[in-house]
Parts: structure tokens; sequence; C-alpha cells
């Protein structure tokens, strides 16, 4: 018989909050065999069936339809999936997993706080140095549509993986756009946020994949629904 | 959705009508030499451009579009004057999901390098493609971007900030809030006020490629900019007067001097000659749309003369678009230029709304 699948980060403090969140709400998570598979099961919930996976992957895993309903930051269902509300509809937001994607500046840049700022030194940098002003970044959708909206030019996007606050200390940027919770690595790599620079409040959320197959499983979604104290969405 | 052949077909009845105009078949590479282009087009293009990289070339890009080549072409080895015609595919990346949202689609463009009479060869453009386009019965729009550029440039302040405005003439958002500051109509961030007392000194450690000087020198913009008399509100007021103004081509030019902004004679009066040519040509002006802000959000690189022609479905885009862009052939010409005008259809989206036979 078919089963909802349910993508639930597979590993560390987010797979904890997350069963944490599904046990407040009757439904008990767990691995099932030994701490290195990557299978679960779900007791307290009829055919459900749980699914680990790499936080990254589950915007993807969501948008293809191979799970149903998935757990992911909300920062990356909308850096990964192109208008995403027409491929996944989110459900509810968790409590956990906060964290802000914002714009960051070198900190010894005392003439820069704002957008404005921002654009007018992109701009002069640009005139100077003879390319764009380069903000280092893995959220290049985000950060596009978010300066692109505000109306700053001169900039370009360059790829940046992970220890994304050294690239400016490094040259190969001036200015990084990353998550951050406490701001202490910022900090510690010399950095400062821009106070108009908050592109998105990133927190967990329980995403429904509009593009899964849901056909003889719309009991068993609407009881689940029903428990997990969430509206039934027209997916 | 109309098949490639048909969008094709579409295409080729419009290039046949370009070169009876005139012009001269262009056939630009569809892989281009990415680094330069992709200096010149603003955000929207780069972020949508599919770029790739060769062993020997380095970067490229599929063509995201015709003008830039052509006008590439035409500096590096064209006579003067010259009318260029071509059809075929354009890429674009898409972020979103719609009708004629696609990557891949047709473009027939006319393109006109004359210095002899700049609004007679807008008008050229203009009339070729509504007599092209008359099956259709689209809704036609003309603006003109130097309209804009000599208001900015007629402000009584400083260099600078008429500049920076200039530069944002095609972000209407950051323009606004630009021309808010300069007139002392918003408030000045705190930063900014305890950067000019000189409270500001973070004393951090330099790091990056941006230099102290570079600071430096901004700071003394600053302090010179807060210094300067704040842009008088009612010359905001001519301005956004003019960004909202929308009447009937044959009205506009009435229209534009009852702003009461010197400023825009010179434009203005270039303006009236292009309407008597497009008049000449048998365009109805009373029944051709004037917008003053026409193109500012979506066309780069056109800096005079701007047009559409548009179906009445609000969620397609343009079935035409075109205009003025001399600035580029700046840009390109390294230190020559040359007026230009130009635009394209999309035979897609042509055929779509059913075809020209």
């Amino acid at each position: 018989m078919s089963a909802i699948k349910l993508g639930v980060p597979s590993k560390g403090r987010l797979m904890e909050q997350c069963f944490g969140w599904f046990a407040d709400r009757g439904l008990t998570l767990r691995r099932t065999g030994s701490e290195r598979e990557y299978a679960g099961a779900v007791e307290g919930a009829e055919a459900v069936e749980l699914v680990l996976l790499s936080a990254g992957e589950i915007p993807r895993e969501l948008a293809a339809g191979r799970i149903h309903l998935g757990v992911t930051g909300s920062d990356l269902v909308r850096e990964k999936l192109a208008d995403w509300e027409t491929q996944v509809c989110d459900l509810a937001p968790m409590g956990f997993g906060h964290a802000d994607l914002i714009i960051a500046v070198p900190a010894c840049w005392d003439d820069v706080d704002t957008l404005e700022d921002l654009d007018a030194v992109a701009h002069a940098f640009r005139a100077a140095h003879g390319h764009r002003l380069r903000i280092a970044t893995k959220y290049h959708r985000l950060l596009r549509e978010f300066l692109t909206r505000e109306g700053v030019a001169d900039w370009q996007s360059v790829d940046s993986q992970g220890a994304t606050e050294g690239t400016v200390k490094n040259l190969t940027a001036e200015a990084v756009a990353d998550i951050t919770s406490s701001g202490e690595t910022l900090r510690a790599n010399h950095l400062k946020i821009l106070s108009d620079g908050l592109i998105h409040q990133s927190q967990a959320t329980l995403f429904a994949s509009r593009g899964a197959d849901w056909g003889g499983l719309e009991r068993p979604f609407a009881k689940l629904c029903a428990q997990l104290g969430v509206d039934l969405p027209t997916l | 959705m109309a098949g490639k052949a048909q969008s094709r077909a579409v295409g080729q009845h419009i290039f046949a009508a370009f070169e009876a105009a005139g012009a001269t078949e262009v056939t630009p590479d569809i892989l281009q030499p990415a680094e330069a282009l992709l200096d010149l087009y603003g955000e929207d293009i780069r972020a949508r451009a599919y770029v790739t990289t060769d062993p020997l070339h380095g970067e490229m890009m599929l063509r995201p579009d015709f003008t830039v080549p052509v006008v590439q072409a035409h500096m590096a080895e064209g006579a003067e004057p010259a009318r260029y015609a071509y059809m075929g595919e354009v890429f674009r990346k898409q972020d979103h999901r719609g009708t004629a949202r696609v990557a891949e689609y047709f473009q027939a463009g006319y393109e006109v390098f004359d210095r002899t009479d700049p609004e007679a060869a807008d008008a050229e453009v203009f009339a070729l493609f509504a007599g092209v386009l008359k099956p259709l019965d689209l809704n036609a729009t003309i603006g003109d971007i130097g309209l804009l550029r000599a208001a900015v440039e007629g402000l009584d302040t400083l260099p600078a900030r008429k500049a920076a405005l200039s530069r944002h003439i095609w972000r209407p958002k950051r323009f606004h809030q630009l021309l808010q500051r300069y007139a002392g109509l918003s408030p000045v961030p705190e930063s900014r006020v305890a950067l000019l007392s000189g409270a500001a000194q973070s004393g951090a450690p330099w790091i990056g490629l941006r230099s102290a000087e570079e600071m430096a020198a901004r700071i003394a913009t600053l302090k010179a900019d807060a210094e300067t008399a704040s842009i008088a509100a009612e010359d905001v007021a001519r301005l956004d007067a003019l960004f909202a103004l929308r009447c009937t081509a044959d009205r506009a030019p009435a229209m534009l001097a009852d702003l009461g902004i010197a400023a825009l004679s010179p434009a203005i009066e270039r303006l009236e000659k292009r309407l008597a040519a497009l008049d000449a040509k048998g365009i109805d002006l009373t029944a051709l749309a004037f917008e003053a802000s026409h193109g500012r959000a979506t066309m780069e690189y056109y800096d005079g003369f701007v047009f559409s022609f548009e179906a009445a479905d609000p969620a397609l885009p343009p079935v035409a678009s075109g205009g003025r862009y001399d600035a580029l052939t700046r840009v390109l010409g390294g230190g020559r230029e040359i007026p230009a005008v130009g635009g394209v259809i999309r035979p897609g989206l042509v055929a779509d709304l059913g075809g020209l036979s």
C-alpha cells in the first residue's frame, strides 16, 4: 500500500529538533537499525513513511515529487526552487533552525551602513577597479532578487560554498551574503551587517510537495494535518 | 503555443519585410564571448544568460540578445549609414513559469545606424514595425528616456547628485529614494549623521580590495553633499509629474511644456520632430500612447526614444520593443560613436496571436 513519504534532515541538531516537534504532536519518528542507516519509522500515524535526507536535498526531492512532505529551511526552498510557491506549499513554520540571510561588508568601511551606501560604493568601486563589486554567496537567487528589488547596481555575485566570511580578507570578494544566527563568525572575520541588509529570516519549515502523487493518500493526509494542527492545503 | 517551424516561418516573413526596407542581413554567432557582454548587460540579462566554458576561448555565452553583437560588428567593420536585419534564437533562463516564458525563442530585428537625422530614423523603425504588425491590432506605446535624462541634468544641484540620479533612471525605487534624500524629504540615517560628525570610526583592521583612500574620497563627497542646499520640493514635484505623465502622443509636447521644466525644451523639440516624422509616415498620433516613464524599469541600455507593441493580455511580454541606444555605441566604439536605433519582434508571440496573414 502507498504511504505519505516524509523527508526529514538526516543528522545533527536539526534532526533531533525535528523529531521533537513531531513528538509534541503525538508522532514518534525514529531511525531503524543502526545509527548510520538512513531509514526510519513513524509511529502514531497511519500510512506515513520516514525518509532521512540531507537538508539541502529536501527542496529538490519535494520539487521532484519523490517525497510528499519535507522539513527544511525556508531559505533553502526559496533559493533552490524557481517560483517555489508553485512547487511546494509551506504547511507550518516549526520554531527552530532560525538563521538570518544578511549582507555584510568590512567593519572598517565606516562610510557604509545601508544599501544606499553599498550602491554608491559599488559604483565608485567599479570605476576604480574595473570590475563590479563582488558579493560572495551561495544564495545567488535570493541575493539577486533582493538587490534588484532594492535597486542596487554595479555588483556581481561570486560563488562561495563554504568559509564565505573569509573571502573578503582573501580578496576574492568585497562583501558577503550569508546565513548567520549570532553574528560571531562575521565579527571574528572583521565584517559587519548592513542595517537594512536582511534578505530573509529563515527557520525550519514543514513543506508539502505539489508535484507528488497524492492519489489515494487524501484521507491519511487529512488526518495527519489534523493531528499536526495545520490547515489542510490545496495542493 | 506556436511550434518552432511556425514561429520560424513568421520570423522569416518579418525578416523579409526588414530586408525590403533596405536592411542587410547580419548573422551573429550563437556562442558569444561572455566577458564583454556580461559587463555591459544589466543584472536582469546577466543573471539569465547561459554561460559555459570553452577550452580555447574561455567563458562563452549563448546570445541573450542580438543588439550588442550587432553593434560590436558594426563598430568593428561597418560602413555608414547602415541598416541591419536578423532573425534567430536568443536564450534566457526563466525564473518564473508562465505563458511565453520560454528559455529559447526567436527574435527578428532591425537596426539603423545613421547620423543624418535621428528623429527620422526613430520614425522609420517605429513605422516599419507598426506596418508589419498591423494585422494583430496591438497597443503601441512610445516614450523617451532622453526627456528624463534632460530633466535630471537640468536640476539646480551638485553634479554628483545629478550623476547618481541619472545612473538610476532605470531603477525607479532607488531613483526616488535618492531624490527624496537630496531634497531633504527623508530622514538622514543615524549612521550617516555619526559618520559626518566624525563619531563613526570603527578602528577595525583594514581588509579587502577597497582602499582607505577610496573611503576617504567618499566621505569627502558625503560632506560636500551635506553642506549643499536640498533640491527644491517644487523641483521634485515637477519631476514626479514628468514621470507620471501619460497621454496620447499628439498631446505630449504641450503636456510636457506645461510641466514648467525649462531644461526639457531641446528634448521636447526633438520629440515634436519625431512626432512630425511619424505623422508623415501615416501613424495616427491620436491613437498612439505616450508614457514618459515607458521602458524605465525594463529596457536597459536604451537612452532616448523607446517603444513597444503589446497584446491585450497583460500576462504576455511585449510582442515587439525597441529604442535608441547611442550610449551603447559609445561604450563599444572605443572612442567612436554613432546614433543607433532599432528593435525586435518575437515571431513566436506573433504566431500565438494568429500570425500576420
